[in-house]
């Protein structure tokens, strides 16, 4: 399978090419070629079920913790095979994070949350290491919030500060790619907004690829949107086209609203 | 094209599309009764039709409401959104047009209260074959709407032209009277207004045709020097 027919207006960051992914005898992706281009925010729809946060944790190898899974296909960073023999899942994913649609911080110190991952990878100075953390705070739009309280627990956060203290925590082992899955889906509106609006200044830095169901969302942050349907991608181009004058007739039914 | 699964924003948008619908028809009718009360000299024809404005447009400001509201409360998308904008500006087009139909019976009743002179309405062949044209052109990019027909509408952006070419033959027709006997001139001007006024018509039809197409095929192609032969 070629390369999807699509002038992009930046280089390929990921590029995927026949990627089919079996759970048992269950198909959840068929033959899926997409190329993410870099430092764009390329948005994933599709009803429930369509294969989209299947697709986005294939991106930084999520999927292969699930038993029985089966996936086929190629998927570049870079160029380079990340399902190849000599690729460490680890550092794969400190290249490629993840923001997941539930806030997850660990029950630790806002200090340490951000820390964690440069721990991890290796960093002790604790100059340093409060640097990353002023530095990952600020990208995540907290730092004004929360700089007189870095010590105190992030469960005692609000939602929408947890949900950028979980992007703070993504963005503190430098990644290239940071994958959202559903970021703002429990936030209210104002929360939603403040990480819309973050998205757009981390698009400057990072490739972003982001799954959500609120297609005003896809719509208002993305660059690219690819629809998704029964594990196949129908249609992917640059987003204000395809919300305005998509091409396949599948596309237009769920974007309008015309859907079972 | 299958249903919304949200019911009432299918039927709010099916509403919309008949108001759409009522008003040109209203339109149509608006010109088609302001031309006959020219050609027929008929006075309370020209007055019936400058009252029945208000129709039209209280009918714009209907439609723009309801677009309104569709917007706000449903962010529609793709061809739903191109609607919502076709119709938006689809009824500035018909609201001029009305003013025309209103403005020729305006003309018509002033050369009704002068003494019948020639040139006359009814005598000039020219005047007819324009108010045909531009009610035909009308006609068909309404037609082209509902029937979501591009090549309909492509085919009324093309007929612009012939109805330029009469205005411009019976503005030297009309030149002619002016500079013949120039005691004409008042009722002659009026003639010219209302050659002018349906030459209009055919300009707002022609808009109307090219928004059918954007909202068909997704492109536009207003403020071509030509349009295009084909889609």
């Amino acid at each position: 399978m070629g390369a999807p027919a699509l002038q992009l207006d930046s280089p390929v960051k990921m590029a995927v090419r026949g990627l089919t992914v079996r759970y048992g005898e269950a198909a959840a992706l068929h033959e899926v070629t997409l190329d993410v281009p870099e430092r764009r925010v390329t948005a994933l729809i599709g009803p429930s079920g369509c294969g989209k946060s299947t697709f986005l944790r294939c991106l930084n190898r999520m999927n292969d913790t699930i038993r029985g899974v089966r996936i086929t296909g190629e998927v570049t960073l870079d160029g380079e095979n990340i399902y190849g023999p000599d690729v460490d899942p680890v550092e794969l994913r400190r290249r490629v994070g993840m923001v997941f649609q539930r806030s997850n911080p660990f029950p630790k110190s806002i200090f340490d949350n951000v820390a964690f991952g440069p721990r991890i990878h290796g960093v002790k100075d604790p100059v340093a290491l409060r640097e990353i953390v002023e530095r990952g705070l600020r990208q995540a739009a907290l730092w004004e919030e929360i700089e007189d309280r870095l010590d105190s627990s992030a469960l005692d956060l609000s939602g929408g500060q947890q949900q950028r203290l979980c992007i703070a925590r993504a963005l503190a082992v430098e990644p290239d790619v940071l994958l959202m899955d559903e970021p703002a889906s429990a936030l209210d509106p104002i929360a939603t907004a403040k990480i819309e609006e973050h998205i757009q200044e981390l698009k400057e830095t990072y490739t972003i690829v982001i799954v959500t169901h609120n297609m005003q969302q896809a719509a208002r942050v993305s660059d690219f949107t690819a629809y998704f349907y029964l594990g196949r991608l129908i249609e992917f181009g640059p987003t204000d086209r395809v919300f305005t004058n998509p091409t396949k007739q599948e596309t237009e039914d769920y974007i309008t609203g015309r859907f079972g | 094209m299958p249903q919304h699964t949200d019911r009432a924003y299918e039927q709010q948008l099916s509403s919309l599309r008949g108001s759409v619908l009522e008003m040109g028809g209203l339109v149509e009718d608006q010109i088609a009764q302001a031309v006959r009360a020219l050609t027929d000299s008929n006075a309370t024809l020209a007055n019936v039709t400058i009252e029945r404005d208000h129709t039209v447009n209280r009918l714009d400001v209907e439609i723009d409401e309801l677009c309104l509201k569709i917007l706000a409360l449903h962010q529609p998308a793709a061809r739903d959104l191109r609607l919502i904008t076709t119709a938006l500006k689809i009824t500035t087009d018909l609201e001029r047009i009305g003013d025309m139909a209103a403005h020729i019976a305006e003309r018509a009743l002033e050369l009704d209260a002068e003494p019948p002179h020639e040139p006359k309405a009814d005598s000039m062949i020219d005047l007819p074959l324009i108010a045909n044209l531009a009610r035909s052109m009308l006609h068909r990019s309404l037609d082209a709407f509902v029937r979501e027909d591009a090549d309909l509408a492509l085919e009324v952006c093309r007929s612009d032209d012939a109805i330029d070419k009469l205005h411009a033959q019976l503005f030297q027709a009309l030149l002619a009277f002016m500079v013949g006997d120039p005691t004409t001139i008042a009722r002659t001007m009026r003639l010219l207004f209302v050659s002018k006024y349906l030459e209009r018509v055919g300009d707002h039809a022609t808009n109307i045709a090219e928004m059918v197409i954007f909202l068909v095929k997704g492109r536009s192609i207003r403020h071509m020097d030509v349009p295009p032969r084909e889609l």
